[in-house]
């Protein structure tokens, strides 16, 4: 078999007006129209959107999980970024 | 940190012990891998082949209406093949290589397709024992331990619901009209009961992967607990349409508090899936009469975009 697989596409779906596009999932096309129309008949049957993006899946860079520790641990150790690091009296309201 | 005293195998385990899914890019032990795209790639065929004992009453289903929620189902069927497709890939598996697994006869699908619809009932059969056979399966699935499997079965149970109602439908039409409809549907179901328990694979006494993919938390439940547990929910809906489960020793056990039933033909089981079923020839034959008459499709999509992609190059 010499034939050629047709590339892999990520698919993000809107489900309403409002909300923003989210990963549901891939697929192969052979380019961006006909996975956008694949798109919407595997991911769409069900009205479950109004608006899909798709990426070619070579496209995506992406964080390294084995990295991830390092990675994200700037931010383990700030807590006061959160409110509840914040005593406030009972007597103030609306805070 | 305490977890670098910890051997890759035994983070890994630790993770899954603590619900954390695993994700594509996550390390992962070989085996924990390998036994995955056997088992998603295996699910996905299993529902690509599913098609053809549907698409087989497609041009003869008894009126428009049923025409329409039989193409509907079928196509749903190609999706969820898709969805798990997609969730193989994601650990490395080529759509090609486990489409060629599938033609060679090195990859299996669910024996349940192996077996012929004769009748219009068989389409109620279909939806009502296997699909509802399937879903006992699925729905444990939603939570297992690997994250794009678990987000792919997710949305094949909310469809797969729709095809256990409208088979039930289909049944209960047949029983509640003329005494030869009814009959079609008790012959129906003479045939399809014992082989839907087998779907739930052979006994968790003679199922050596079961202990170690509970472990991982791939599987949720045994293959024994799932079948007592489908029999217990079906006898009563069989009752509820007048059918009787042609099996003898379906009697309720109140101590158990369950229902208790006969032994499956496992001889037969393991011919069906050695592929010596009725039609697992005829299945895997449609199957590559499909994909190789499909083939000049493929190329010209290429070609298609190639073009409209050079074009556009020129034009920029």
């Amino acid at each position: 078999m010499n034939q050629q697989e047709w590339p892999l596409w990520e698919v993000f779906i809107r489900s309403k007006q409002g909300l923003d596009h989210k990963h549901v999932g891939s697929l192969h096309a052979a380019d961006a129209v006909m996975a956008v129309q694949n798109a919407r008949d595997v991911y769409t049957r069900r009205l479950e959107g109004v608006s899909i993006w798709v990426v070619e899946s070579k496209h995506i860079h992406a964080s390294n999980p084995d990295e991830a520790a390092e990675f994200f641990d700037p931010a383990a150790d700030k807590v006061y970024r959160h409110p509840t690091f914040y005593d406030v009296p009972d007597s103030i309201k609306h805070m | 940190m305490e977890t670098s005293t910890l051997t890759p195998e035994e983070q890994f385990q630790a993770r899954i012990d603590a619900d954390v899914r695993i994700e594509p890019k996550d390390w992962m032990p070989d085996a924990y891998r390998k036994t995955l795209i056997r088992q998603i790639s295996q699910h996905a065929h299993s529902e690509i082949v599913g098609m053809l004992p549907e698409g087989n009453w497609i041009t003869r289903a008894p009126s428009l209406k049923r025409k329409s929620i039989l193409l509907a189902k079928v196509q749903d069927e190609a999706g969820h093949g898709l969805y798990l497709y997609s969730a193989a890939e994601t650990l490395g598996a080529s759509r090609d290589q486990m489409l060629a697994d599938l033609h060679s006869g090195k990859a299996k699908y669910s024996s349940i397709f192996n077996y012929p619809t004769l009748s219009w009932a068989d389409m109620g059969c279909v939806g009502w024992l296997v699909d509802g056979a399937a879903i006992l399966n699925q729905v444990p699935l939603c939570r297992t331990s690997y994250g794009p499997y678990a987000r792919a079965m997710v949305r094949v149970c909310k469809e797969e619901s729709f095809h256990q109602r409208q088979g039930f439908e289909v049944m209960q039409t047949l029983c509640e009209g003329s005494a030869a409809q009814k009959e079609m549907a008790q012959e129906s179901l003479n045939r399809w009961w014992w082989p839907t328990l087998m779907m739930f694979g052979p006994k968790d006494a003679d199922s050596p992967n079961t202990e170690q993919s509970m472990k991982w938390r791939i599987k949720r439940f045994t293959n024994d607990e799932l079948r007592q547990k489908f029999v217990d929910m079906m006898v009563p809906q069989a009752e509820f349409l007048g059918l009787t489960v042609p099996d003898e020793k379906v009697q309720w056990n109140e101590e158990r508090q369950a229902y208790d039933f006969g032994e499956v033909n496992w001889d037969e089981f393991w011919a069906v899936v050695k592929g010596n079923g009725l039609c697992n020839h005829d299945r895997l034959q449609a199957r590559v009469q499909a994909h190789e008459e499909g083939a000049w499709v493929r190329e010209a999509a290429l070609a298609h975009a190639a073009k409209r992609a050079a074009r556009a190059a020129v034009a920029a």
